[in-house]
């Protein structure tokens, strides 16, 4: 591959899924207008959703979802040894996502209420490094392809990968839209790292904080505004919990 | 030629989940033929107890990357009913919208990108992408057009932003809609496209009579709300879906199973084509006739073409939603509610077939119950028992194991399976 005199070889990549929906590895198919030259960067070795072919020579590995059986634990483990990069690719891989909530109540109780008449192997929720040394983080349910392109580009031309450090909020002024907080409303906007292009609180609807905590966050200023205002803390608490993305309050490396 | 043989399929490619299929032969006798879901649950049904109702369908749209919006819908449906909330009239008809584009996003990814390439013996739409230009050009052309309209109608193509408990946080504005129509008509041109490549496809001969489920509400082509019924006369409302499904397990299996009038029935394109052919736009008609295709059909290799004329009849039904919209005044879009105690169900056509949703509120409006059964779960048995009569037949008309295990895959990828959805 040529672009202005230099060479730049195809990413020899693979996606594979756990426990999760499958909608980040679909964001990969999607932004159509863009779709072919975005695959010419890749050399696909192993993508089981869109083909049959399967090769386990890949340098990089997206990995969607998080772990909940011990089969994907020795899957993950095997992918591990294999790639060069490991991506933790979307909300459920990077902070174990909306499948965490599953861990508010007893295992055991769970399994009886869904499947009253068999036995189903079923673990707590965890989130991809807490299984693997995860190498790259992109955070987003679903990821945000624009993002991914950004971020392959990068990959492929050998430049820094980075992700926004800022909060949603910056990206949401932008935008020009009314504060959600101004509505009456608990939004994690201004706790959440940016990179979304604010997209919830465009469609009025509150951040939940799917991208995680942004660096530098102020959250005891954060929390004294929700107090100051009067808004409900089991409204707060069940925004928090959505994603499991603001565990211990703590910021990550991307 | 080898008559003893086993069919390992681990984790079946180009279908949404994991799945292994297994066929052992011996003797040239069928002993086993098995369509085994091994997704991992997440435990959807759980996790929104205590959750408030106003959260409830941005969990539950997470249940499927591809059918969000149906996901959505569905819990909304369920809450609204249950909570006698009436949405502004406005907001039922951008979530029909919002149902067209989700349904035209989901057919086009199936029809392009996961069974294109069986009949072009290809492993991936990759190598098409050369060898087929125009026709993967067309699929593009389509599933964004499925995705914009899913983002103009909700914020977003996959798990939708602005679909609420009430109606709508926000509407699309003229200009985005008018944009969205001269869309929608450019790009009628890419179906005739499709049409080319796909009647020059060898749908396998292959019929299997069964019963086809599927929402029915007299007027227009089902999308969202009504009736249930079936080809052998099932008619019942729509809060009766549990005996409408009766869902049971069975060991191999984490994805459960479903019965009706028989031991196997279908939801999907080709069931909601089945009962609802008189209510297709007349274009999609002609699209079927040219096909060849009729009700009932019980083909299930047909479904591809059931899905490919539903995306005809959706092209022009959303450009009439357009215009009724755009002769209207949008004005109210969420009506206020106050939460209650109530139960009932929300049914939507989702891409893939009927999708249920039961949710249970208590005074506070926090969810106490919910129960979700999934369109692939109710393909499920019938996938079963296709494979086995399939494997049968091929093994009769003398194919070697090779031709076999490629019949099966097209078999269970014509289903357009949603597998770690119908685990949830």
């Amino acid at each position: 591959m040529k672009y202005q005199g230099f060479s730049f070889n195809k990413l020899k990549i693979a996606s594979f899924d756990f426990t999760c929906c499958e909608g980040c590895q679909l964001q990969l198919a999607n932004r159509e207008s863009s779709l072919t030259d975005f695959f010419e960067l890749l050399d696909i070795r192993n993508f089981r959703e869109i083909s049959s072919e399967q090769h386990n020579d890949y340098d990089i590995a997206l990995i969607e979802g998080s772990v909940s059986r011990q089969d994907e634990v020795e899957r993950l483990e095997a992918i591990r040894r294999q790639a060069t990069t490991l991506v933790a690719f979307g909300t459920c891989a990077c902070f174990g996502g909306v499948n965490s909530l599953k861990n508010k109540f007893p295992l055991k109780e769970s399994v009886t209420e869904v499947y009253p008449c068999m036995l189903i192997e079923t673990s707590p929720i965890r989130k991809i490094s807490e299984i693997v040394k995860v190498d790259l983080f992109i955070p987003g349910c679903p990821v945000n392809k624009e993002e991914v392109e950004r971020i392959v580009v990068s990959l492929v031309t050998g430049s820094l990968v980075f992700l926004p450090k800022y909060p949603v909020c910056v990206e949401c002024k932008a935008q020009i839209n009314t504060c959600l907080f101004e509505l009456g409303e608990i939004c994690l906007g201004p706790i959440t790292r940016a990179g979304c292009n604010s997209v919830c609180t465009t469609g009025k609807t509150p951040c939940l904080g799917c991208r995680g905590p942004a660096e530098e966050i102020n959250m005891a200023a954060f929390l004294a505004l929700v107090t100051e205002r009067g808004l409900s803390q089991d409204d707060l608490r069940e925004k928090m919990a959505f994603y499991n993305a603001f565990e211990g309050f703590t910021n990550y490396e991307a | 030629m080898k008559r003893d043989f086993t069919i390992a399929i681990h984790h079946l490619p180009r279908v949404e989940g994991h799945a292994d299929i297994t066929i052992t032969v011996k003797n040239g006798k069928l002993l086993d033929a098995r369509w085994a879901v091994v997704e991992t649950p997440r435990f959807f049904e759980v996790m929104v107890k205590g959750m408030s109702a106003e959260r409830v369908p941005f969990l539950t749209s997470r249940i499927c990357g591809i059918c969000s919006i149906s996901h959505a819908l569905a819990s909304i449906r369920a809450l609204e009913r249950a909570m006698n909330i009436d949405p502004p009239d406005a907001a039922e008809k951008i979530r029909l919208l919002a149902m067209h584009g989700e349904t035209l996003q989901s057919h086009a990814l199936h029809l392009f990108f996961l069974i294109a390439p069986d009949f072009a013996a290809a492993a991936s739409i990759l190598p098409l992408i050369n060898s087929h230009p125009d026709v993967i050009k067309a699929g593009l052309l389509l599933k964004e057009l499925g995705n914009e309209i899913s983002t103009v109608t909700t914020g977003r193509c996959t798990h939708p932003v602005s679909l609420v408990v009430g109606g709508l946080s926000k509407a699309p504005d003229q200009q985005q809609l008018i944009k969205l129509r001269d869309m929608i008509r450019e790009r009628k041109p890419a179906l005739e496209t499709a049409y080319s490549f796909f009647r020059t496809i060898a749908i396998p001969d292959f019929k299997r009579e069964t019963e086809f489920i599927s929402l029915s509400n007299g007027s227009s082509y089902p999308s969202i709300g009504g009736r249930l019924v079936s080809t052998d006369g099932v008619n019942r409302d729509e809060n009766e879906y549990l005996a409408m499904t009766n869902e049971y397990t069975r060991d191999y299996s984490t994805s459960k199973y479903t019965r009706l009038s028989r031991a196997s029935s279908v939801a999907g394109a080709l069931a909601r084509f089945n009962n609802n052919y008189q209510l297709l736009h007349p274009k999609a008609k002609e699209a079927a006739a040219s096909f060849g295709l009729q009700p009932v059909c019980h083909n299930p290799f047909m479904n591809n073409i059931a899905q490919l004329i539903e995306c005809v009849h959706i092209l022009e039904d959303a450009e009439e939603l357009i215009n009724t919209l755009l002769d209207m005044e949008i004005g109210e879009i969420k009506r206020p509610y106050t939460p209650k105690a109530g139960s009932a169900t929300g049914a939507v056509e989702a891409p893939r077939g009927i999708l249920y949703h039961h949710l249970e509120t208590n005074a506070e409006g926090k969810v106490v119950h919910a129960d979700c059964i999934i369109p692939t779960t109710q393909n499920n048995a019938n996938i079963h028992d296709d494979l086995r009569e399939l494997a049968e037949q091929a093994l009769k008309e003398g194919k070697n194991d090779r031709e076999i295990e490629k019949l099966c895959e097209m078999l269970v990828r014509s289903y357009d399976p949603c597998i770690s959805c119908s685990v949830h």
